[in-house]
């Protein structure tokens, strides 16, 4: 069961489709979301192991490049990791800038508007981005349209993967294996409404810290994400690890993706139509029957009305002269 | 529709010239229909014709580095041809009489028309921008290198000039259907005179005037043998 497709039924938005899925069992649905409280994260990567364990996903072995990030980057097999950062504020503090790095579950993801797979990335009424990799074709237009720069395309099967924000176990009433496994409650799991508001408390305990910048990351440009973000510097996102200040789909998604292409395929058809009509209604273009040179027109119109093999015939006498 | 080029017809295309055609014709309508296949939903079920959605995805950009290849060189050989003279400016202008086929009133034009020459120009524009672009944003061999503004880029230029290479053809193989005698000029190589009259009068006369020549110098190679004869 784990990393399929399993609620076929509250499907909201589907890749490359015209045609709607079954709606009617959303009702009831609340929105999801994970918060992740940057300020009580101490960087155990506990949840990068539960991720791992969970999803049945094994990285190799890489290098150690004198930082704690480890892996240094997302891949097919690694759907989340904890991205370290040393900054130093205003009065000369060190402060450990940890963001958990995974897909942010936008409301309006660039990675289902770029898919050109029918069903290869759908988003459930609970707001969660999954890829179902049995439709997906590996094209990596996804990785072009994501803001977020999340999804990996796999060397082994040629097939996109990212964070499913456990859709499997949310399901079925759980929380995701990273919210489960975190030791201080710096990742939260339930429905966004809640989320909002234990963010909300999260940054006036901040603020009052004196934390004076403190808020809640929940980008609108991407109409809000199902992955949000309590930072003690809202107003500099970038310095967590160049988490996007104001992300949004790239207008050249947006001029690749929009009315453009629907338009684009209906000039296509209408302009084989308009040649059909105008044969229709002008007729072919045709030369006059005969050779220019009058004398010549005569001979060929001769030669015309010869059958094939007597033409060769006549042209192999011509030739034996 | 007189047989005569059968016999006396003037070569429009040299064998390469035919086979080079056909390979990129062929290989350009397989471009088109994976590439569009992957376009829009619309043209999804395209994808049955290359054994599936994957394999059309992976054969399309294999298709398009043969035809480039072979496209270059039909661009190079079809240069000269396809310069733009005055003549052409004035057909443009009577596009009207061309479409209702008033085809007395044209201008004379040379071996190809105004119209041949803007397929040749547009094909040659957007044939390198698909090649560079589908190569940025070929997986798994380049695309993986790639910033991610470029593929976003590479994204946009090869849908459009997909788009505008698509609507060209379109309208070149109408052509070819609507005149009639130009499919056979490039499957069979050559037309007849009075077609090469009546479609490309300049070109035409030029061809007379060469086959003039060459009759004239036999003639006279004829006539000095003779007189070497006469002469002990
Ligand atoms: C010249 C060499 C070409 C190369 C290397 C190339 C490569 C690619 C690649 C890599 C893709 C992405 C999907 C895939 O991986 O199959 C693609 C998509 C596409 N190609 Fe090409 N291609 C070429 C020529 C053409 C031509 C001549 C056409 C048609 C006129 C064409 C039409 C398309 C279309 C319509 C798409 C879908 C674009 C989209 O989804 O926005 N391509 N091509
Ligand atoms: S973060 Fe990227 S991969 Fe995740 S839902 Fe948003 S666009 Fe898609
Ligand atoms: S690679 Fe990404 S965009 Fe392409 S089919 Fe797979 S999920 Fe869709």
């Amino acid at each position: 069961m784990r990393g399929d497709q399993i609620n076929l039924q509250n499907i909201i938005a589907r890749s490359a489709s015209m045609a709607p899925s079954p709606q009617e069992r959303s009702g009831g649905v609340e929105k999801v979301a994970k918060l992740i409280d940057v300020s009580k994260c101490i960087g155990c990567k506990a949840c990068q192991v539960a991720c791992s364990e969970w999803n049945d996903l094994r990285d190799d072995v890489g290098e150690c490049y004198g930082v704690y990030t480890n892996p240094m980057d997302l891949s097919p097999n690694t759907f989340q990791l904890m991205r370290f950062n040393e900054y130093e504020d205003e009065q000369g503090n060190l402060e450990w800038l940890i963001r958990k790095d995974n897909c942010m579950h936008c409301a309006e993801p660039g990675c289902l508007k770029a898919c050109p797979a029918p069903g290869a990335i759908v988003q459930y009424a609970n707001g969660i981005v999954d890829f179902n990799e049995e439709h997906c074709i590996g094209c990596g237009y996804c990785v072009a349209g994501c803001p977020f720069n999340i999804p990996r395309i796999s060397k082994k099967d040629a097939k996109a993967y990212k964070c499913t924000l456990c859709s499997d176990r949310v399901y079925h009433g759980l929380e995701p294996a990273c919210a489960k496994t975190c030791p201080t409650g710096a990742i939260m799991f339930g429905t966004k409404e809640d989320m909002l508001e234990q963010g909300a408390m999260r940054t006036d305990y901040l603020k009052d810290r004196g934390y004076k910048n403190a808020g809640i990351y929940d980008p609108a440009g991407v109409g809000g994400t199902h992955v949000i973000y309590v930072l003690q510097h809202a107003d500099k996102p970038e310095i967590y690890n160049n988490l996007p200040s104001d992300p949004r789909i790239s207008p050249l998604t947006e001029a690749w993706k929009g009315v453009t292409k629907p338009l684009m395929s209906a000039v296509i058809g209408l302009s084989a139509l308009a040649g059909f009509f105008h044969y229709a209604i002008k007729g072919p273009k045709e030369e006059p029957e005969d050779d220019p040179d009058p004398e010549k027109a005569d001979a060929d119109r001769a030669l015309d009305e010869k059958s094939p093999t007597q033409a060769l015939q006549d042209a192999d006498e011509e030739g034996r002269e | 529709m007189s047989h005569s080029n059968r016999e006396r017809g003037i070569l429009r295309y040299d064998w390469w010239s035919r086979v080079n055609h056909w390979l990129i014709a062929f290989s350009f309508v397989m471009l088109v229909l994976s590439g569009l296949a992957i376009f829009h939903p619309y043209f999804w079920s395209f994808t049955g014709l290359f054994g599936g959605p994957i394999p059309t995805r992976i054969i399309h950009p294999f298709i398009g580095v043969f035809m480039a290849f072979f496209f270059l060189i039909m661009a190079v050989r079809f240069f000269k041809v396809s310069l733009i003279k005055r003549y052409d400016i004035q057909w443009v202008k009577q596009i009207g009489d061309v479409l209702s086929n008033r085809d007395e009133r044209l201008p004379p034009v040379g071996k190809n028309n105004a119209g041949q020459k803007m397929v040749y120009w547009l094909m040659v524009t957007s044939v390198p921008l698909l090649l560079i672009s589908g190569i940025v944003i070929w997986q798994p061999y380049f695309a993986p290198a790639m910033p991610r503004l470029w593929l976003r880029v590479a994204a946009v230029v090869h849908a459009y000039a997909a788009f505008a290479a698509i609507i060209t053809l379109i309208i070149h193989i109408y052509s070819a259907i609507w005149v009639k005698g130009s499919i056979r000029a490039m499957v069979q190589g050559r037309v007849s005179k009075a077609w090469a009259k009546h479609h490309h009068n300049l070109w035409y006369e030029e061809e007379m005037e060469k086959q003039r020549r060459v009759e004239d110098a036999a003639k006279r190679e004829e006539t000095a043998g003779q007189q070497r004869q006469q002469t002990p």
